[in-house]
């Protein structure tokens, strides 16, 4: 695995604000590594400062071997950029913004007519081709700016919030799209969508007040959640009050949290382990014990929000 | 090269996508018109040139080019585009060369269609086509020195009207430094040696003899660093400007 991504104890001051303070990460190739932070964390200023746009107030970053600082040509060359918020020029059509930036890119004839038709085809453009961007509604929009990013099929990608604004199913797009093209790819994306980095990433760097508080795969991070082998069972509206006397009983469970399940009557009950082992087992024989059968029975991953709340509160404490 | 011309002929065409860019021309061609024939006793001074029409010019592009400019970088820092354009394989000089040649090209096809003017004197008399063309050579010259000032002054804000009334502040200095009417009024209150430094680096003087047809080197090398400087001006501001 070469690193095609590498940045290096970057840092950007607004004046007196340290917007982003000793950042570093890499990011190789097949990897999508999820940025993840609270509003104003830092994110974006980071992707800039990667993508040659904002220039560091400290440290570098590479791409494919290339400074950055030294040769931001050749970095712009081989990045798909989406910009925070997608710009867009809102007069142009969309078939002559993309043949714009594929000129831009230096693509010439059939070339560029063909990389325009891929990236159109591969972000659903086609039917709103010769529309002015403005007129198009925000789902189209960010597509058209995916769009460009896609143009010369980059060997890195970088986007920031790619999935903002989009409706459930155009969410489900980009992110299977995202993850068909990633093996190829070396892929940054920043969300604060929890659940797209269970789906799409292969990493997850969470950010707070412009500093690194977790570089870990996704399952990492559940493991550090009070809920990461956790255990719900679902037991008959009578057998609630047993089952939780059982489960109190076990040494090696933390809380026992009883839920009531609406109108059919069934109660939920979630064991959490003491320190995440797992737990399984011993909740069955308990309940077994008693005699109950439980209806449902599942575990727990972790729950990655309440993780990513310790993560950045207790950063800003 | 290429990536200039890619970059110039977006803007180019981004001129004409709205009708802003005809209703100027027609602005521009009717206040010309009527300053030459009304103010400038175009038929009653029974001479066969364009000398009114080239005298009142410069003032009138003092309102209309920093229209023309005000766009070039406040529009793409207003809507976030900046960050598409400087992230793309264009360097900084071929952004800021390519938007000042696509309103340079703007200026030159708003001014090309005063070419009625120049029928119109050839068909009354029998006037000097070259001195006309050197007149039209400093109108494009005193052109490029004012959207390259309203091009770099448009990158210092979000806002294109605070882009416009700058620009028109900044080449009004630079055209009234060299006027007679300011240096008189001003020779009381200001060391001479100020004023000779300030008429040096006025606009008007240089321009007011290019139209006379007398093209010095001097004069040219005058020019050409004055837009270059305002270029170089330019890359510099979208630099420092580019974070918020
Ligand atoms: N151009 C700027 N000028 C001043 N402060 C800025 C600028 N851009 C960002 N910041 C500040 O830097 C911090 C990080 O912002 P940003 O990178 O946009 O966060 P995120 O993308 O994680 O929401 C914020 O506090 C923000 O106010
Ligand atoms: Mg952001």
């Amino acid at each position: 695995m070469t690193a095609m991504i590498e940045a290096e104890g970057l840092e950007k001051r607004f004046g007196p604000v340290v917007a982003v303070d000793d950042v570093s990460l890499t990011v190789a190739r097949g990897e999508v590594l999820g940025f993840l932070g609270p509003n104003g964390a830092g994110k974006s200023t980071t992707m800039k400062m990667i993508a040659g746009y904002l220039t560091p107030t400290r440290g570098t970053a590479r791409l494919c071997g290339h400074d950055v600082l030294d040769d931001p040509i050749a970095v712009k060359r081989r990045l798909g950029y989406l910009p925070e918020g997608a710009p867009t020029y809102p007069d142009m059509t969309v078939t002559a913004f993309l043949d714009w930036v594929a000129a831009v890119r230096g693509f010439r004839g059939s070339d560029r007519r063909s990389r325009v038709e891929r990236a159109i085809g591969l972000t659903s453009l086609h039917d709103v081709l010769y529309y002015p961007i403005e007129a198009l509604s925000k789902g189209f929009k960010r597509r058209v700016g995916l769009a460009q990013a896609l143009l010369h099929d980059p060997e890195v990608l970088i986007l920031d919030e790619p999935t903002d604004g989009l409706d459930p199913n155009q969410k489900h797009e980009v992110r299977k799209l995202i993850t068909a093209m990633a093996p190829e790819k070396a892929i940054i994306i920043s969300t604060h969508i929890l659940e797209e980095v269970e789906a799409i990433c292969t990493r997850a760097v969470v950010i707070a007040r412009g500093r690194v508080v977790a570089d870990a795969t996704p399952a990492e991070l559940a493991k550090r959640s009070r809920w990461h082998n956790a255990v719900t069972v679902v037991v008959g509206a009578d057998q609630g009050e047993i089952a939780a006397v059982a489960l109190r009983k076990l040494e090696m469970l933390g809380t026992v949290e009883v839920d009531a399940r609406g109108a059919d009557g069934l109660i939920a009950l979630s064991a959490l382990a003491r320190d995440g082992a797992p737990v399984e087992g011993p909740v069955r024989t308990a309940l077994a014990s008693v005699g109950i059968a439980p209806r449902e029975i599942f575990i727990e991953r972790g729950r990655l929000d309440e993780v990513f709340r310790d993560l950045t509160r207790r950063e800003a404490a | 090269m290429r990536t200039t011309l890619i970059v110039a002929r977006r803007e180019l065409a981004a001129y004409f996508a709205t009708p802003v860019a005809y209703v100027f021309i027609v602005i521009f061609l009717v206040m010309l018109g009527a300053l030459t024939f009304a103010v400038g006793n175009f038929f009653d001074r029974g001479q066969a040139d364009l000398a009114p029409f080239f005298t009142f010019l410069p003032w009138l592009y003092l309102l209309l080019i920093p229209a023309i400019t005000m766009r070039l970088w406040a529009e793409e820092r207003r809507a976030g585009t900046i960050e598409l354009l400087l992230t793309l394989p264009v360097t900084m000089w071929q952004a800021v060369l390519g938007k000042f040649l696509a309103a340079w090209a703007f200026a030159a096809i708003a001014l090309a269609l005063t070419f009625p003017m120049v029928i119109t004197v050839n068909v009354l008399g029998t006037p000097d086509n070259g001195v006309i063309l050197a007149g039209y050579a400093g109108a494009l010259l005193i052109a490029a020195c004012y959207l390259a000032i309203g091009a770099a002054l448009s990158a210092t804000t979000k806002n294109q009207v605070i882009a416009f009334v700058l620009a028109t502040a900044a080449c009004f200095v630079f055209t009234v430094f060299g006027s007679p009417v300011v240096a008189g009024f001003l020779a009381d209150a200001v060391p001479a040696d100020v004023l000779e430094a300030a008429r040096r680096i006025s606009l008007i003087g240089r321009y007011e003899s290019v139209t006379r047809g007398v093209i010095a080197v001097r004069d040219l090398v005058f020019f050409a660093t004055f837009i270059g400087f305002w270029l170089y001006a330019n890359a510099v501001i979208v630099d420092l400007r580019k974070a918020g």
